[in-house]
C-alpha cells in the first residue's frame, strides 16, 4: 500500500507547532507506517513534490513565505493551516499595530544597542509585507488546526480522519486557541 | 382545546421543550431559568438587555404563514425561512405559544459566523492574551466549533489605556458588548464607559476629562472591571496566575448555572 | 477669516457656548454652532458643552464622533462635501469632479489644506438628485456641477471670495415638480384643516385619518390613523409629535420640495396630530444636508404663531397648546430609522432602540410619541381639510391616495412625480423620458433593483413599497459600479451597534471592491450571498436588514454583471500581493524582480 505523503513547513512561525507534532512520541512510529514525509524540516528536503497533505505552520510576513505557500498549494491535495499564526497571524501579527517603517527603524536604526545602523536592503533578503497575514488570505485552505500549538492529539485526530478517508472533524474538546 | 390554550398561556416552546415563563420575562430569561443555554455575549442577567451581539438570535415560527406578496418576501432564493422570523432572545418578550428554534445546526452555523466576525474585526490573538481560558468569546467559539476566523482580518489599530494604577484597557479585544457600560451605570452607580464613533470605527471611550482611565472614578472592585467577557478590561498584576487546566472554561461549561458568579470572581480558583 | 479667530480662549468658548445654549439646548444644535464657528469641536469644547448642558463628557464626545458633519480636527474655512450618490454624486456626469477639485486646490480628500483655507471630502447623497452633481459648501448646496463650475469654485475659494460674491443663482434650488396629483395640485389654506379637525373633535379626527386609509409614506406603511390612536391611548406625562425630515435614502428628494414649498401643510399635519394625541411639543428633525432650509422653516413657524396656529389656545381653543422646534441632524443615514432619530433628538448617538416598546408608547424621553414622514403629515393635513372620502378617490384598495416619487438618474426629466398608488414602473419610465433603460432602483439602495421583467410591477404597499426614490440606470451605466457604490454607502452608514451589520457591511464592501477590480472568483460570490443573507435576516434594524439588497438583487437578477468580472481559477487572495510589498520597496529602495509579487 502506498503511504500518504506529507509535507510540512514553518512560515512566520516559531516551529512550536512542529515540536508539538513530535510530541506524539511513540505514536509517531505507528503513524510512520502509514505516512512518509516530503519537504519538511524533519527531512530537510528543500522543495515540495506532489503530496497528499501539506501542513503549514506560521503566517505570511514576507515575500518568501508566499512563494513557499504557493509551492505547497500547487503540490498538496489537502492543505492544512496549523496553529494560531497560520490561522490569524498570531503573535507575529502584533507588529501590524505599527507601520512597517517604524518596525524596521526601531529594529535597525533607533533600537537600544544597535551598531552600524542601517535597514537591510540586500536583494538576497525577502521583502517584508506591510502586514503579517493569515495564510487563508493568500491561498485556498482546506482545513484548520487551531492552537498555540495544536496538541499532538489534534494532529493525530485530523491525520487519523484523513487516513481513514473521512472529512476531518476535530472533536470540540480538542479545540483550543492557546 | 381549552386545556391546550391554558398550556400555551404560560409556556414557550424551545426546540420542542415546553418552558414556563412569567409575565415580563424575555425568551432568554425563561430559557435561563429552565437551564436551557442560548449562546450570548452581550447579555448578563440583572443588566438591561442590549441585543447587540446577535449571538442569541433565534427563529420564531410564524403562527399564520405569511401570505404577503410584498417585495421583501418575494426574494425567495435568498430568504432563509419565510415562515419564521429572527429575533434576539435577550430582548424579545416571551409570549404564550411561541415556537422557537435555537439549538439547531443552521442557527449554530449563523452564530459561528457572527463569532468569526467578532474575531476578525478586532485583534484577538489568544496565545498572547491573559484572558485566555477565562474568555467568554473564546469559550463561545469553542462551543460553536469555530476553527478559524474565516474572513480576512481587519487588523485595526486601537488604543491601549494603561494609565490606571490597577486596571488596564486594551481596545484591541473589545467587542462593543457594552457590558462594562451598563454595569458601571446600573450596578456601580458610576458612568465610566461609553461607545463613541460609528460602524467599524465604533470604540469604547472613558468618561473622564482626559479620556483616560486614570482620571475616571473606576475602582478595582467595580463590577464594570470584572464583567468584560474578553480581555479588553483587565486587572493589572493578576495575569496568568491561574494555571492552564484550572481556568474558568477549563473547569466549567458556558451554559452552566451559577457561572455568572464564577466569572465575576475568577480569583477563587487560587484556593480551589 | 484668519485662522487665529478660530482658536478660542476658554473664556470665548464658554461665552459662545452659553450664548448658543440660550437659543436651543439641543446637543446637536450646540455642536452645529461650534463646528460652524470653530471648524471643529475640540476636546475643550466637549468638556465645556458637557458641563453647560449637564451631560457626561462621554455623551458629548460620542455624539461628536458619530455624526459625519462634526469633526475633532479643524476643517477648512471653505468646507466642501461632494455627494457620492449615483444620481447627484461627483461622478454623475461621467467625470471625477472630486479628483478635479482636489487637484485644482492641491488638497487631499478628507485632509484640510495646510493653510486652513479649504477641506474637501465626500458625503452620502445630499438630496439634489434632480439637479445633477452637487456639493455642500459650508452647508450650502451648489448643484449642476461640471468641470467648468468646479474650476470657478476652486478660483473663488483660492481667492477667499465670500459667499455674497459668489453667483447668487448657484444657491437657488428649484423645485422641479414634473407631475402633480392629489397633494401637489392645491396647497392647503393655513388653518383650514385644523378648523375642520376642531369641529370633528379628537375622536372624529382620529376616525377621519383612519378612514382615509393613509399609511406611512416612509415606506413601512403602518396605518397613520392607528398609530395616532395608539399614541393617544398611551399613558404618559407628555405626548410628542415628531416629523421625520431626515430624508437620507439616496435618490430621495421629495421632502426637500415639501419643506421648501409646502411647509404649511407639514406643520398643519403635525398640529392636527398634536390635537388628536394631546401633544404640546413637536419636533421637525431636519437632515443636516437640508440645514439651509432651516431659516425658511423657522419663518413659517413664526408666521403660524402670529396666525394663532401654534402656541397657546390655538385657534382660540383653550387647552390646545402646541409648538414645534426644528432640530437639525448632522450626517447620519441611520437617523431616518424612527428610534435612532429619537435617540439623536435626545442628544445621543443615533442607535436604533430595541422594540418593543415602540415609540407610540415609549418614544421621545420615554413618552408616547407619533413619528411620521414629512409626506405623511402633508397628506394628513389635506385629509383634515378635504376629508377621507376625497383622499380615497385615488390610489388602490390597499394603498389609498397618492405617492410622491423622486425620479433621478438616466432620464430626460428628473424631478418630483406625484402618482396615484398603483402606477406601473413602465408608466413612470415613459413619463420621465427614460430610454434604453437597463435597470431601475426602487426605494433607494435599501430597496429593490429591478430589470425589464419587473417594469409591469406597481408602486404600492401591495407590491413595491417605497419611500419614493426612483433611480433610472441606462444601458451605458456600469451596474456593478452602482452596486459597489451602494455597498460602500451601507458600510459608511452602519451605526455599529449589532455585529452582523457592523462587520458584515464592511465585508460586503470589500468583496464588491474585489469583484470590481477583477480579482473575485465564484468563491467570493458565494460568500457574498451567504453573508448578505445572514445580515439581512439577523441584523438589529432596517439598515442591516436591507443593506445586502443591492448585492442579493444583483446576484439574482443581473448575475452576468458579476460573472463577466470574475478572475480565472477558484480562488484569489483577499489582498493585493504586490501592493503589500510597496512600503518595503520604498524603505529599501529596491525594485528588483524579487521585490515584486504577482
Amino acid at each position: 500500500m502506498n503511504k500518504i505523503r506529507i509535507a510540512t513547513t514553518s512560515l512566520a512561525g516559531c516551529f512550536g507547532c512542529h515540536m508539538s507534532f513530535l510530541d506524539m512520541d511513540e505514536r509517531l512510529v505507528e503513524l510512520l507506517e502509514h505516512v512518509e514525509f516530503d519537504r519538511s524540516p524533519l527531512t530537510d528536503i528543500k522543495h515540495c513534490g506532489p503530496c497528499d497533505i501539506g501542513l503549514i505552520e506560521g503566517g505570511l510576513c514576507n515575500a518568501d513565505n508566499l512563494h513557499v505557500l504557493r509551492e505547497f498549494r500547487a503540490n498538496c491535495r489537502i492543505l492544512i493551516a496549523v496553529g494560531a499564526c497560520a490561522i490569524n497571524g498570531g503573535v507575529p501579527a502584533m507588529r501590524n499595530h505599527f507601520d512597517l517603517r517604524s518596525c524596521l527603524e526601531e529594529s535597525f536604526l533607533n533600537g537600544i544597542g544597535v551598531e552600524n545602523p542601517q535597514i537591510p536592503d540586500d536583494v538576497e533578503l525577502p521583502l517584508l509585507l506591510d502586514k503579517v497575514r493569515p495564510i487563508h488570505e493568500a491561498v485556498r485552505i482546506d482545513y484548520y488546526l487551531p492552537g498555540c500549538p495544536p496538541s499532538a492529539d489534534e494532529f493525530l485526530s485530523v491525520l487519523g480522519d484523513l487516513l481513514a478517508g473521512r472529512i476531518p472533524a476535530l472533536p470540540k474538546k480538542l479545540i483550543h486557541y492557546d | 382545546m381549552e386545556a391546550k390554550a391554558e398550556t400555551a398561556a404560560n409556556t414557550i416552546n424551545i426546540d420542542g421543550q415546553e418552558i414556563p415563563f412569567e409575565h415580563g420575562q424575555t425568551i432568554m430569561d425563561a430559557a435561563f431559568a429552565a437551564g436551557v443555554y442560548i449562546p450570548h455575549l452581550c447579555h448578563r442577567p440583572g443588566l438591561t438587555p442590549h441585543g447587540s451581539c446577535k449571538l442569541c438570535t433565534v427563529d420564531i415560527r410564524n403562527r399564520i404563514s405569511a401570505s404577503s406578496t410584498s417585495d421583501r418576501r418575494r426574494q425567495t432564493k435568498f430568504t432563509v425561512d419565510a415562515d419564521s422570523r429572527s429575533v434576539s432572545a435577550c430582548t424579545t418578550p416571551a409570549a404564550a405559544g411561541q415556537q422557537i428554534s435555537s439549538n439547531t445546526p443552521a442557527l449554530n452555523e449563523v452564530r459561528k459566523t457572527i463569532t468569526q466576525m467578532l474575531f476578525i474585526e478586532g485583534n484577538h490573538l489568544c496565545p498572547s492574551c491573559e484572558k485566555s481560558g477565562d474568555c467568554t468569546l473564546q469559550a463561545v467559539a469553542y462551543h460553536l466549533g469555530m476553527l478559524d476566523g474565516h474572513f480576512p482580518q481587519f487588523f485595526p489599530r486601537r488604543e491601549v489605556d494603561a494609565s490606571h494604577p490597577t486596571v488596564m484597557l486594551d481596545r484591541d479585544r473589545c467587542i462593543l458588548c457594552e457590558l462594562c457600560v451598563r454595569a458601571s451605570r446600573e450596578v456601580d452607580g458610576k458612568n465610566v464607559f461609553a461607545i463613541a464613533g460609528r460602524g467599524t470605527a465604533a470604540h469604547l471611550i472613558v468618561n473622564s476629562p482626559s479620556g483616560k482611565l486614570a482620571d475616571s472614578d473606576l475602582e478595582t472592585g467595580d463590577m464594570a472591571v470584572h464583567i468584560c467577557p474578553v480581555g479588553a478590561i483587565l486587572i493589572k498584576e493578576q495575569g496568568y496566575e491561574v494555571p492552564i487546566g484550572r481556568r474558568t472554561f477549563d473547569l466549567h461549561h458556558l451554559g452552566e448555572a451559577g457561572l455568572e458568579k464564577v466569572v465575576l470572581a475568577k480569583t477563587v480558583y487560587r484556593d480551589e | 477669516m484668519s485662522p487665529a479667530i478660530r482658536t478660542a480662549s476658554s473664556e470665548q468658548l464658554s461665552a459662545f457656548i452659553a450664548n448658543t445654549c440660550s437659543k436651543s439646548s439641543h446637543l446637536l444644535h450646540v455642536l452645529h454652532e461650534l463646528q460652524h464657528r470653530f471648524l471643529h469641536i475640540s476636546p475643550e469644547a466637549v468638556i465645556e458643552v458637557a458641563s453647560f448642558l449637564d451631560l457626561p463628557p462621554s455623551q458629548v464626545e460620542s455624539a461628536v464622533e458619530f455624526y459625519s458633519f462634526f469633526s475633532t480636527v479643524p476643517h477648512g474655512r471653505f468646507d466642501i462635501l461632494l455627494s457620492n450618490c449615483t444620481s447627484c454624486g461627483y461622478t454623475a456626469n461621467g467625470q471625477d469632479l472630486l479628483q478635479l477639485l482636489c487637484d485644482r486646490l492641491h488638497v487631499l480628500t478628507g485632509k484640510t489644506r495646510d493653510d486652513g483655507l479649504v477641506s474637501v471630502d465626500e458625503t452620502s447623497c445630499i438630496g439634489m438628485c434632480d439637479h445633477g452633481a452637487s456639493l455642500l459648501v459650508n452647508g450650502r448646496p451648489v448643484t449642476g456641477l461640471d468641470a467648468v463650475k468646479i474650476m470657478r469654485i476652486a478660483e473663488l475659494i483660492e481667492t477667499g471670495t465670500p459667499f455674497e460674491n459668489w453667483p447668487a443663482e448657484w444657491f437657488d434650488i428649484s423645485d422641479s415638480i414634473r407631475k402633480i396629483g392629489l397633494l401637489l395640485s392645491e396647497d392647503i389654506t393655513a388653518g383650514n384643516g385644523l378648523r375642520e379637525s376642531l369641529m370633528r373633535g379628537i375622536d372624529g379626527t382620529l376616525e377621519e385619518i383612519t378612514q382615509s386609509g393613509l399609511r406611512g409614506r416612509g415606506g413601512a406603511g403602518f396605518s397613520t390613523g392607528m398609530k395616532w390612536k395608539f399614541c393617544a391611548e398611551a399613558e404618559g406625562s407628555a405626548h410628542y409629535v415628531i416629523c421625520n425630515a431626515d430624508e437620507g435614502e439616496p435618490g430621495t428628494f421629495k421632502d426637500r420640495i415639501l419643506l421648501q414649498s409646502h411647509a404649511d401643510a407639514i406643520f398643519e399635519g403635525m398640529t392636527t396630530c398634536a390635537y388628536a394625541i394631546g401633544a404640546e411639543l413637536g419636533f421637525l428633525y431636519l437632515r443636516g444636508e437640508y440645514r439651509y432650509l432651516s431659516p425658511h422653516l423657522e419663518a413659517v413657524l413664526a408666521r403660524r404663531r402670529v396666525q394663532g396656529l401654534l402656541g397657546s389656545s390655538i385657534l382660540g381653543r383653550s387647552g390646545f397648546n402646541f409648538d414645534i422646534e426644528i432640530v437639525v441632524g448632522a450626517g447620519a443615514y441611520i437617523c431616518g430609522e424612527e428610534s435612532a432619530l429619537i435617540e439623536s433628538l435626545e442628544g445621543k448617538r443615533g442607535v436604533p432602540r430595541n422594540r418593543p416598546p415602540f415609540p407610540v408608547t415609549h418614544g421621545y424621553l420615554g413618552q408616547p410619541t407619533v413619528l411620521n414622514n414629512v409626506e405623511t403629515f402633508v397628506a394628513a393635513a389635506h385629509i383634515a381639510q378635504n376629508g377621507s372620502a376625497w383622499f380615497r378617490t385615488t390610489g388602490t384598495m390597499k394603498s389609498p391616495g397618492s405617492k410622491l416619487l423622486s425620479v433621478s438618474g438616466d432620464c430626460a426629466y428628473p424631478g418630483i412625480y406625484e402618482y396615484p398608488f398603483g402606477v406601473s414602473i413602465k408608466q413612470v419610465l415613459d413619463d420621465c423620458g427614460a430610454e434604453d433603460v437597463q435597470a431601475v432602483q426602487i426605494g433607494g439602495p435599501a430597496g429593490t433593483l429591478i430589470g425589464r421583467s419587473g417594469y409591469k410591477r406597481i408602486i404600492g404597499f401591495e407590491d413595491l413599497s417605497t419611500g419614493g426614490s426612483f433611480m433610472v440606470f441606462g444601458r451605458k451605466r456600469d451596474l456593478l459600479d452602482i452596486i459597489v457604490n451602494f455597498s460602500r454607502f451601507f458600510a459608511h452608514e452602519s451605526c455599529g451597534f449589532c455585529t452582523p451589520c457592523r462587520v458584515g457591511t464592511t465585508l460586503l464592501k470589500n468583496a464588491m471592491n474585489k469583484i470590481a477590480k477583477g480579482q473575485g472568483t465564484q468563491y467570493d460570490l458565494d460568500e457574498m450571498e451567504r453573508i448578505g443573507t445572514l445580515i439581512k435576516r439577523r441584523s438589529h434594524c432596517g439598515l442591516g436588514q436591507t443593506a445586502a439588497n443591492p448585492i442579493l438583487n444583483g446576484l439574482q437578477r443581473f448575475p452576468q454583471i458579476f460573472r463577466q468580472r470574475l478572475a480565472r481559477g477558484d480562488f484569489e487572495p483577499s489582498f493585493d500581493l504586490d501592493a503589500a510589498l510597496e512600503e518595503a520597496r520604498q524603505i529599501t529602495h529596491r525594485d528588483d524582480a524579487a521585490a515584486h509579487l504577482e
